[in-house]
C-alpha cells in the first residue's frame, strides 16, 4: 500500500483582526488551517503572547515574585520589561484594582494606567477587566475613550454587557474580546449580538473561557477545537474569530502551581511545577487553537514562544 | 472497519444467546462496527465468517499490550481525531529511559523517581506506565545485566532498546515472562527482529523516519504474523513528530490505511536537552496522538502536570469526572470551622476547594452525590435538592464534628433554603456566593462575624 499525506483543505478561514495601530499593530488569525497543519495550509500569523500586567497585586506565589517583584507595583515598568525583555508580541493589561470585591478604584484612575502603558510600550495592548458585569462596562467606557483610536482590545464584554462595552468600543474605534462560559453556540450567539449592535466582525475576538490544567481544561480545549472546525470547515462566519485563552491567571490561581514543597512534598520542585502548570495549559490549548495566549511567567513565555517557533518553522 | 452495523448481523446467527454478553446479536453487531467488541466472543460463528469479519471488524487502531499483571497497560483503540467527537480512550503512557552507560546509582535515581510517582485525582491513580531500558553500548553482557538490575528495582513494564538483534535477544531473556516491547525494528533488522517477536510473541516498535519506508516496514511484519506493533516516525525534531503523528492518525481512521493501524511510541528526550522544553513538547504529543511518550526523568514537578493533562485529555466528555461523596477536610478545621456544601462534579469541587484553600479558612466541604453533575444541573435534575442533601448531611457525622449549626449553600441555590431547613431543624442555613471566585471574601468576612 503506498503512503500519501493526507491532505484536507477548508472552506473557511480565520478573520485577519488588526489590535493597535500602525507602527504599534499587529494581526492575529487568518489562518485556513487547523494549529501548525502548515502542508495543507498557511498560518499567515503566528498565535501570539500577550504578557500579563496587573495594575494591582496582592500575594504573589514566589516563582512569580522572584522574576516580577522588582515591577509588580508599577505596571508601566512591568509592561516594558515584558516588552523589552522577555519579547512578547503584546500586553494584557487586567485592571485588577478596580474590582468592587477589593480597592474598587474609579474607572477614571484606571483608564490612565490605561494611557500610560499603552503610551510606553511599541506593541498593542488588551485591557481587561474583573469580570464583574456592572464595573467593567463603566471601566471600559472610560478606557476607550481616554485611548481613543488606539485601537486597544477592551474586554471581556459578557452577553448581559456587551452593548454598553460593544458601543464605547465602536464610538472609539477598538476592538472587543467576547467572553462566554465555554460553549459553542454562546460564543456564536455573542458575536451575532455584538455585530447587530454595528461593531466590525473583524474587530472582535473569542474569549471561550479558561480552564486550568486539572480545573476545565479539557472543556476549553475542545470548545476550542469546535469553533476552529466549525470556522474552518463548516465556514461558519460568527465563529470565524481568532481566540484566545487568558492562561496565566487562570493557572497560578490552582494550588498545583502556588502551592510550597513544604505544603506538597510529593509534588516536587515549587519553581518548575509551577511554570510547567501554566505552560502545559499553553501548550496543549495553542494544539486546540488558541490564537492569542495570555501569560504570566518569562519562563512560560520563553518556552512557548520556543514551541510556537519550532512548530511553524 | 468498513462494514456497517447492519452489514454484520447480516452473517451472525441471529439467536440472540447473549453469551456475548450482549443482549442481542444486533447490539454485539452494532459494537463490531464501533469497534468496541472482539468477534471471538461469538461461539457460533462459522470459521468462514469469521474470516471475512475479523479483517471487517478488527479496529482502526490495534490495542497493543505491554507488560503482564497489574502494571500492565494498553496504547491504542482510538477511534477518533478530536475527542469532542466520542472520546479517547488509552491515556498516553509515559516512560523514563535508561541506558547501560550510566551510572548504577544514576539508574537507580530514575528508577526509584519512577516508582514513587503516583499521584490520586478523582479516584484515578496516575503514574509512570514503563522503563525503557536502552542498550548504548551495544554489549549483550551489559544490557542483560541492566535489564535484571532494572527488573529487579520495579514491576513496571520494560522497553528493550537495541536495534542489534543479538543484544535484544539477551535482554529479551534478562526479561522473562514479562512481555517488554521490543524496541526497534528498522530496514536493517527488520527481518531478524521480526522473527523474534514473533517467535516470543512480543510487542515489536517499528523505527524509520521515513513514512513510507515505515509504511512498508510495518506491512511487511505485518505479513510475517507479528500482530501487535507500536509505530515510531523517528524524525527528533517535534514538528516534524507532530506532522507524522496528525498524518498516520488520519490516515488510520480516514483511510483505513492498515500500515498505520498501531500506537505510536515519541522520544521528547531526544529531541531537546531542555528538562522543560522536553516536558512541553511530551504535552504536546499528549494531545495529539503519542501513545508511548519516553521522557528523560520522573521529577514529580514535570509528572504531576503530565498526568493530569493525560487525565483531562482522555476524560469522556460524555461523562462527568465525579468525585467521593464525603466531608472534606479543606486546611486544618475544627469545631468551629464553616461548614459548605456543594456538588460532586469534579471540576466544581476543584474549584470550590481550592477557593477555600486560598481563603485560608480552614473549613468543612461536603460533598453531595450527584452523579457527577453541577451545582445547578443537578438541583434542576432533582439530584441536589433539600431531602438529597439532608440525607448527606445526617449520615456524614458532621453533626459531632463540629459545635455551631451553620451550613452553608451554594447561593445559585438560593431558593432551596427555607424548604432545606425544614429538612434540617437544628441547621441554621446560610446562603453562600453564586461563583466560587467570591468564595474567599465571603469566608473570611463569615468567620470574623
Amino acid at each position: 500500500m503506498a503512503y500519501n499525506l493526507p491532505v484536507e483543505t477548508a472552506k473557511g478561514k480565520i478573520r485577519e483582526v488588526t489590535i493597535g495601530t500602525g507602527e504599534k499593530s499587529l494581526k492575529v488569525g487568518g489562518e485556513n488551517v487547523l494549529p501548525f497543519h502548515l502542508w495543507e495550509g498557511e498560518m499567515p500569523n503566528r498565535p501570539i503572547i500577550a504578557a500579563e500586567v496587573s495594575d494591582e497585586v496582592e500575594e504573589l506565589p514566589p516563582a512569580l515574585e522572584k522574576v516580577l517583584g522588582d515591577v509588580k507595583n508599577d505596571p508601566v515598568a512591568w509592561a516594558k520589561k515584558a516588552q523589552d525583555e522577555w519579547g512578547v508580541d503584546a500586553i494584557a493589561l487586567v485592571l485588577t484594582s478596580t474590582d468592587p470585591k477589593a480597592t474598587d478604584a474609579p474607572p477614571e484612575q484606571a483608564a490612565e494606567t490605561v494611557a500610560k502603558v499603552a503610551d510606553a510600550v511599541n506593541i498593542p495592548v488588551f485591557v481587561y477587566g474583573t469580570e464583574d458585569l456592572d464595573k467593567d462596562a463603566e471601566v471600559m467606557k472610560a478606557v476607550a475613550s481616554k485611548v481613543e483610536g488606539k485601537n486597544v482590545v477592551l474586554g471581556p464584554a459578557k452577553e448581559e454587557n456587551h452593548k454598553t462595552i460593544g458601543a464605547a468600543a465602536i464610538g472609539y474605534k477598538q476592538d472587543v474580546a467576547a467572553m462566554t462560559p465555554i460553549d459553542v453556540n454562546l460564543a456564536k450567539q455573542l458575536n451575532i449580538l455584538l455585530t447587530n449592535l454595528g461593531m466590525e466582525a473583524d474587530k472582535l475576538i473569542i474569549d471561550p473561557t479558561t480552564g486550568a490544567l486539572g480545573y476545565g481544561l479539557e472543556y476549553t480545549y475542545s470548545v476550542m477545537e469546535r469553533l476552529k472546525i466549525a470556522a474552518l470547515y463548516q465556514d461558519d462566519t460568527m465563529t470565524q474569530m481568532p481566540l484566545l485563552a487568558n492562561i496565566g491567571f487562570q493557572s497560578w490561581k490552582t494550588k498545583e502551581a502556588k502551592s510550597s514543597e513544604e505544603e506538597y512534598p510529593q509534588w516536587g520542585d515549587p519553581e518548575k511545577r509551577g511554570i510547567m502548570w501554566e505552560t502545559i495549559t499553553a501548550a496543549s490549548l495553542l494544539m486546540a487553537g488558541a490564537d492569542i495566549l495570555i501569560l504570566r511567567h518569562p519562563e512560560s513565555i520563553k518556552l512557548i514562544k520556543q514551541l510556537i517557533g519550532d512548530l511553524s518553522s | 472497519m468498513g462494514l456497517s452495523g447492519l452489514d454484520i448481523f447480516k452473517k451472525l446467527p441471529k439467536t440472540n444467546c447473549g453469551e456475548c454478553k450482549f443482549p442481542t446479536c444486533l447490539a454485539f453487531a452494532m459494537k463490531l462496527a464501533a469497534g468496541q467488541a472482539n468477534l471471538d466472543d461469538c461461539p457460533y460463528v462459522t470459521d468462514e465468517v469469521r474470516a471475512e469479519l475479523s479483517e471487517a471488524s478488527a479496529p482502526p487502531i490495534r490495542g497493543v499490550t505491554v507488560g503482564v499483571g497489574d502494571e500492565a497497560f494498553k496504547v491504542g483503540e482510538e477511534l477518533v481525531l478530536f475527542r469532542h467527537e466520542k472520546t479517547f480512550f488509552n491515556p498516553t503512557v509515559f516512560a523514563v529511559l535508561v541506558a547501560d552507560d550510566m551510572a548504577d546509582d544514576q539508574v537507580e535515581k530514575l528508577v526509584k523517581e519512577a516508582n514513587e510517582c503516583e499521584h490520586e485525582r478523582v479516584g484515578v491513580i496516575l503514574k509512570m506506565g514503563a522503563v525503557a531500558v536502552k542498550a548504548a553500548k551495544g554489549d549483550s553482557a551489559s544490557f542483560k545485566s541492566l535489564v535484571e538490575k532494572v527488573k529487579g528495582l520495579t514491576p513496571k513494564p520494560l522497553i528493550l532498546m537495541s536495534e542489534d538483534v543479538e543484544v535484544l535477544k539477551a535482554g529479551v531473556e534478562a526479561a522473562g515472562d514479562s512481555r517488554p516491547l521490543l524496541y526497534a525494528a528498522t530496514e536493517a533488522n527488520v527481518d531478524a527482529i521480526g522473527e523474534l517477536a514473533k517467535e516470543k510473541e512480543l510487542p515489536l516498535a517499528v523505527k524509520s523516519a521515513d513514512l513510507e519506508k515505515l509504511a512498508e516496514l510495518s506491512e511487511k511484519l505485518t505479513g510475517m504474523g507479528v500482530k501487535d506493533l507500536v509505530l515510531d516516525p523517528a524524525p527528533r525534531k517535534v514538528k516534524e513528530t507532530f506532522v507524522d503523528l496528525v498524518a498516520m492518525r488520519r490516515a488510520a481512521l480516514k483511510d483505513k490505511f492498515k500500515p498505520f493501524g498501531y500506537p505510536t511510541i515519541t522520544f521528547p528526550c531526544e529531541e531537546t536537552d531542555d528538562e522543560l522544553y522536553e516536558t512541553v513538547i511530551a504535552a504536546v504529543y499528549v494531545c495529539k496522538y503519542g501513545g508511548i511518550v519516553v521522557l528523560s526523568h520522573a521529577q514529580q514537578w514535570r509528572m504531576y502536570p503530565l498526568l493530569v493533562l493525560a487525565l483531562n485529555i482522555y476524560t469522556d466528555p460524555q461523562r462527568p469526572m465525579a468525585v467521593d461523596s464525603k466531608f472534606y477536610e479543606i486546611g486544618s478545621p475544627d469545631e468551629n470551622s464553616p461548614v459548605l456544601v456543594t456538588s460532586n462534579f469534579s471540576l466544581t469541587y476543584f474549584i470550590v476547594s481550592g477557593e477555600i484553600e486560598g481563603s485560608k479558612v480552614p473549613s468543612w466541604l461536603g460533598v453531595v452525590d450527584t452523579d457527577g453533575q453541577s451545582v445547578l444541573t443537578a438541583w434542576a435534575a432533582g439530584k441536589f435538592v433539600p431531602e438529597v442533601i439532608a440525607k448527606f448531611i445526617n449520615t456524614s457525622g458532621i453533626a459531632e464534628k463540629v459545635k455551631h449549626r451553620k451550613l452553608i449553600i451554594p447561593g445559585y441555590v438560593a431558593q432551596i433554603s427555607g424548604e432545606l431547613e425544614e429538612e434540617l431543624p437544628d441547621w441554621e442555613i446560610v446562603i453562600g456566593t453564586r461563583e466560587a471566585a467570591d468564595i474567599p471574601a465571603f469566608l473570611r468576612q463569615f468567620s470574623t462575624s
